[in-house]
């Protein structure tokens, strides 16, 4: 049993992996060249930038989303509460197209954003738009589960001593729900530098403009340019485990 | 203070309105959009109805292995006090991690054309890169975690004695199996495949990267939503989600309800 187990999990991501980096390795030089190239050093930057941007959001959002949604009671609290698992039920492609209808040619909102002048579908908001969308649920539910499991009786004592809902919030509230913001955190940067498929369809993977790390390695692969898209893929393995590994490290 | 409170609310609704109300209901509408007859021409389509019908029975399949396999990983990681337990149990967190468009690079990398293995496996007619093999494959990959991490949670609060008192009266290792271990853990189990199967009709990246894209061969539906995309053909594109949507809508409460049974077991 432990054999099969084992082996099934060697099959399926250790080999893999490991002939990724045999690829790799291989083609170091080519790998490191394309790697150093303007639109690959672009298409990092803009995932690392984006991924930063919805942590920081979301996590503000979902540190509020996570408070109303417990501490309050409201008309239509069951169905926010389902709006925010939605973006868990669609396929990306679909949250790119529901974007693009939108803010595309034709696009709903197009009118209004054409007339202050800002563009968002084929250039960098989109991409944003389209990752916070797909990470909107990670820390609010985190945060939320550690809200519900606190119980409100701190709270209440800190206003009983004559705290200010700010003060209750800054020393009480917020120094509580640190694990579950910093797990949601984590989560939002994982999906934030993986998500794909919404922002090509939204973003058109535009080298130099709204072309992501994972955009990248699909224009090298229809291109056929395997070093740059096996190479890139490797830096994202590289860092989908090292936050994996500080996701092990928080819940233990 | 309750001013600030309906302040907050206020912004939250807002920003859940903005971002997530706003664009799903667009979607809806333009699928919608053109009457109920542009609808089913949309989605009866027969590349629609073969990326559909692919999409379903490929994501089954993943479910259906998840549900022995993943139940295996869990039993194996609650009751085996093995050295790199440890480390087994972050190998399959790992898929929730890895970018899903990267899950079908490592594949393309090991069984890609341009490998020996891949040459090899597509001579003998046992392809794994852009054909219904590695699709099957990806989404095993990237659904690996579902079923274990629905199941271990459970299994832990199970009594180890109960398993043990089984085979010390006489009973088989089967009959341990399908009398004492499996009727608590099932709900969890099928909550595991629920969720499994909603995340494989929807998985798009890997499926990108490794199927090749055929019509009517190995194009799943999502791929083929982006090709309507493509194609400038915004309506026909919105009425394949509707149908994917509803689908992820109505397993939402079913692997909610059977979390619930797992959970109502435990206590």
């Amino acid at each position: 049993m432990l054999a099969a187990v084992v082996g099934w999990l060697v099959l399926l991501l250790l080999v893999p992996l490991g002939a990724l980096v045999a690829t790799v390795a291989a083609s170091f030089g080519d790998v490191a060249a394309a790697l150093r190239t303007e639109d690959a050093l672009d298409a990092l930057w803009l995932s690392v930038a984006v991924a930063a941007a919805s942590v920081v959001l979301n996590g503000v959002f979902g540190v509020a989303g996570a408070l109303v949604l417990v501490r309050q009671r409201f008309v239509g609290r069951r169905l926010l509460d389902a709006m925010i698992d939605l973006p868990l039920a669609l396929s990306p492609v679909m949250t790119g197209l529901a974007f693009l209808l939108l803010f595309g040619r034709s696009g709903l909102l197009r009118p209004a954003f054409d007339t202050v002048g800002l563009q968002v579908a084929f250039a960098w908001p989109s991409v944003l738009l389209a990752t916070l969308f797909v990470t909107l649920p990670f820390t609010l539910r985190e945060v939320a589960l550690v809200l519900e499991e606190l119980g409100d009786a701190e709270e209440q004592a800190a206003a009983t001593l004559g705290a200010s809902a700010w003060q209750t919030f800054w020393q009480v509230t917020l120094p509580n729900v640190r694990g579950g913001l910093v797990l949601g955190a984590t989560l939002t940067a994982a999906r934030a530098l993986g998500e794909f498929g919404a922002v090509l369809v939204v973003g058109g993977s535009i080298a130099g403009r709204t072309q992501t790390a994972t955009t990248y390695i699909h224009a090298a692969i229809e291109e056929r340019q395997e070093p740059a898209a096996f190479g890139m893929a490797l830096l994202l393995v590289g860092a989908a485990v090292a936050l994996l590994l500080s996701l092990h490290r928080d819940r233990s | 203070m309750s001013d600030g409170r309906g302040w907050l609310r206020l912004g939250v609704v807002g920003w859940v309105g903005v971002l997530v109300a706003l664009p799903v209901g667009v979607l809806a509408a333009r699928g919608l959009a053109e009457g109920p007859a542009a609808f089913v021409a949309a989605v009866t389509e027969p590349a629609a109805v073969a990326a559909l019908w692919l999409s379903a029975w490929t994501a089954a399949l993943a479910a259906a292995v998840n549900a022995v396999v993943g139940t295996a990983i869990a039993w194996v990681l609650v009751r085996w006090e093995v050295p790199g337990r440890r480390f087994i149990a972050a190998l399959v967190d790992l898929p929730l991690s890895v970018p899903t468009l990267v899950a079908g690079v490592l594949i393309l990398a090991l069984f890609g054309p341009q490998t020996a293995l891949g040459r090899a496996l597509a001579d003998v007619g046992l392809p794994l890169a852009y054909s219904r093999g590695g699709i099957v494959l990806a989404l095993l990959f990237v659904t690996l975690p579902f079923v274990v991490r629905a199941v271990e949670p459970v299994l832990e609060e199970l009594d180890p004695a109960e398993e043990e008192a089984a085979y010390t009266m006489g009973a088989t290792p089967l009959g341990t199996l399908t009398r004492v271990l499996l009727p608590p853990v099932m709900p969890a189990v099928a909550a595991g495949a629920v969720q499994t199967f909603a995340r494989g009709i929807a998985e798009f990246g890997s499926l990108a990267a490794v199927s090749g894209n055929i019509p009517h061969q190995t194009l799943v539906a999502p791929v083929y939503i982006l090709g309507e995309v493509e194609a400038g053909n915004p309506g026909g594109a919105a009425s394949v989600s509707l149908v994917l949507l509803a689908s992820a809508l109505a397993l939402q409460p079913i692997s909610a309800a059977l979390s619930r049974r797992a959970g109502a077991r435990r206590a």
